[in-house]
């Protein structure tokens, strides 16, 4: 079976962001790039599938900082090919055309296309169901659990409060992860160099396309603050100290 | 008919859910504002009387096959599709849950994602998005009509209007096979506790850093006679079961104390949590948008801040 991964670098929200100058896009100094974490449970679902069925994984990534070091991760995990895209796409929109494009072509026939379901930058729409209606294939979203007999995919998606749904997806298709079945593996850092001395990133120059804006940004701001929390100020004791007042006036602590 | 404003009536194992009604506030204001109607699209199959339920549209809209019968994103993306190439509405306002959250994107139409406010500014929808995890937000104008606006939870209160909106049923030529085929529910593991009717729950996230240090948030929660939650990471670790999970995947809680400790306050887990009683938040980062929300804030590290809370409480037991 053959698995594409398609990974995208996010900023990594744990660092403070900062607007641009022109507000409206993030300052890319400020930025601190990591792989979307639902692209990271993609590629461990693509993994274990590979080890439950054979086959190969394809990971795709178009250009970014750091992205190298996410492709040799893959690789570092398990990954059979790990493709580059040279060029840029701004929105999700472009980046489902691009890959489009792209996949028919460069990554061989695929028979599942993997991609995290959702991403904290998407403004303009989702990869993954985008990807599949330019390429005419079936789409799941929100899945949690895949397994594959005879062309067919029984997929298992989330809805709310623990309830998952069951469906069947004949291959190949596009699927939105949500969570692999397991959380995705660790590679030690020796691992990922070992990768970087012994294999290879393919680099392939994006075809030129279109962007067209489908959302135009009028402005970047930080969120208002409706409310805003009294800090406790001191050392864990004392902030316990106060925890227990608060508790107290509040009758959720009583003493005894 | 043409630029009106349309809701997407979720509903679910037949109840309307909550989110149409917020977004049928929102809905109204749009619809107010551009003087036109506001209609809510229901689709389903024989859900025809969950339409009375939405009298806070001036109409429904209502689609009625078997493909619709269960929550099938490609069934109910070919339906929508179909209607607003046939009625162009001026924009259809989506549910942004994990039931509803992908059909807006498999239909080729613009698409807003993120929206916690959509509004009519000089003539035209302007949406306020949240990006990266509630850090920043955009103001921004979707480039042609038809748009759908993914609407985040809790947008507007929820209203219910006690009147019998006119249903319109509306035939579409579905076809006879799709390709995704919906085969059954799987019901969550039964046996753990309810956490939504626990008083007191302690939440832990990606803080927590590693499953030992649950033990924690265990004895804090023991100590409060409560129980232990968690956010999205920390149920993808398999450090809690599916049960224990708050936010947009899991369940809305309203606890008389909710202690979040490491948990950065994600859009999808304020989603879960935001109407508790008494939020008090511990988290490193001072910036956190937990701290946006929560009555009280620690800016200090979870695993410090959780044993000396316990130790206080049980000294104060006696």
């Amino acid at each position: 079976m053959n698995i594409v991964v398609l990974l995208k670098m996010v900023p990594d929200v744990v660092e403070e962001l900062e607007i641009a100058p022109d507000s409206k896009s993030l300052d890319a100094s400020s930025v601190r790039m990591i792989l979307s974490e639902r692209d990271d449970h993609a590629l461990e679902e693509a993994l274990l599938l590979k080890e439950r069925y054979g086959g190969t994984v394809t990971a795709l990534a178009v250009e970014a900082p750091d992205v190298d070091d996410a492709l040799f991760t893959a690789l570092a995990k398990g990954a059979d090919r790990a493709i580059k895209i040279l060029g840029t796409s701004v929105t999700t929109s472009a980046t489902a055309r691009l890959f489009s494009q792209i996949l028919p072509t460069v990554a061989g026939p695929a028979d599942l296309i993997l991609t995290g379901v959702q991403a904290i930058d998407d403004l303009d729409g989702f990869m993954a169901p985008i990807l599949s209606r330019l390429l005419g294939l079936p789409y799941l979203g929100v899945v949690t659990a895949v397994k594959v007999a005879d062309r067919t995919a029984i997929v298992v998606r989330e809805y709310a409060g623990g309830v998952r749904g069951e469906f069947e997806v004949p291959l190949p298709a596009v699927l939105g992860i949500q969570s692999a079945e397991q959380p995705p593996r660790y590679v030690p850092v020796a691992k990922v160099r070992a990768a970087m001395k012994s294999q290879k990133i393919e680099a392939i120059s994006a075809p030129a396309l279109a962007q067209p804006t489908v959302v135009e940004i009028l402005q970047m701001t930080k969120p208002e603050v409706a409310g805003r929390a009294e800090i406790l100020e001191g050392s864990s004791e004392e902030v316990a100290e106060k925890v227990c007042e608060i508790l107290f006036a509040r009758g959720l602590l009583q003493k005894r | 008919m043409t630029g009106n404003i349309w809701v997407l009536a979720e509903h679910w194992r037949g109840q309307i859910s909550e989110i149409t009604y917020e977004l049928l506030v929102l809905g109204r204001e749009l619809a107010r504002d551009l003087g036109v109607g506001l209609q809510a699209v229901l689709l389903g199959h024989n859900a025809q009387s969950l339409g009375s339920t939405l009298g806070g549209a001036d109409s429904v809209l209502y689609v009625d096959h078997p493909a619709l019968a269960e929550p099938t994103p490609e069934a109910y993306a070919y339906a929508l599709a179909h209607l607003l190439t046939e009625r162009r509405p001026k924009g259809l306002l989506i549910p942004l849950t994990n039931l509803s959250m992908d059909v807006g994107a498999l239909v080729e139409a613009p698409f807003v994602n993120a929206c916690k406010d959509v509004r009519l500014v000089d003539g035209r929808l302007q949406a306020r998005c949240v990006l990266y995890g509630g850090k920043i937000e955009a103001v921004v104008v979707p480039a042609g009509e038809p748009t759908i606006f993914g609407i985040v939870p809790g947008v507007r209160p929820a209203e219910r209007v006690d009147r019998t909106p006119p249903i319109e049923t509306v035939s579409v030529p579905l076809p006879e096979v799709l390709k995704v085929r919906w085969k059954s529910y799987v019901e969550p593991e039964a046996g753990d506790i309810n956490i939504t009717k626990q008083d007191v729950l302690v939440a832990v996230g990606r803080g927590i850093q590693d499953r030992e240090n649950l033990t924690l948030a265990e004895e804090l929660a023991a100590a409060l006679g409560g129980a232990v939650c968690g956010s999205r990471p920390v149920i993808d670790q398999g450090w809690l079961p599916p049960s224990r999970q708050i936010g947009r995947s899991g369940v809305i809680v309203k606890p008389k104390l909710y202690i979040a400790a490491g948990i950065s306050g994600a859009p999808e887990h304020v989603e879960g949590m935001k109407n508790s009683e008494l939020i008090i938040a511990i988290n490193t980062d001072p910036k956190a948008p937990i701290f946006n929300l929560a009555h009280y804030g620690i800016v200090a590290d979870a695993l410090e801040v959780l044993p000396a809370l316990t130790a206080a409480i049980r000294a104060k037991q006696g």
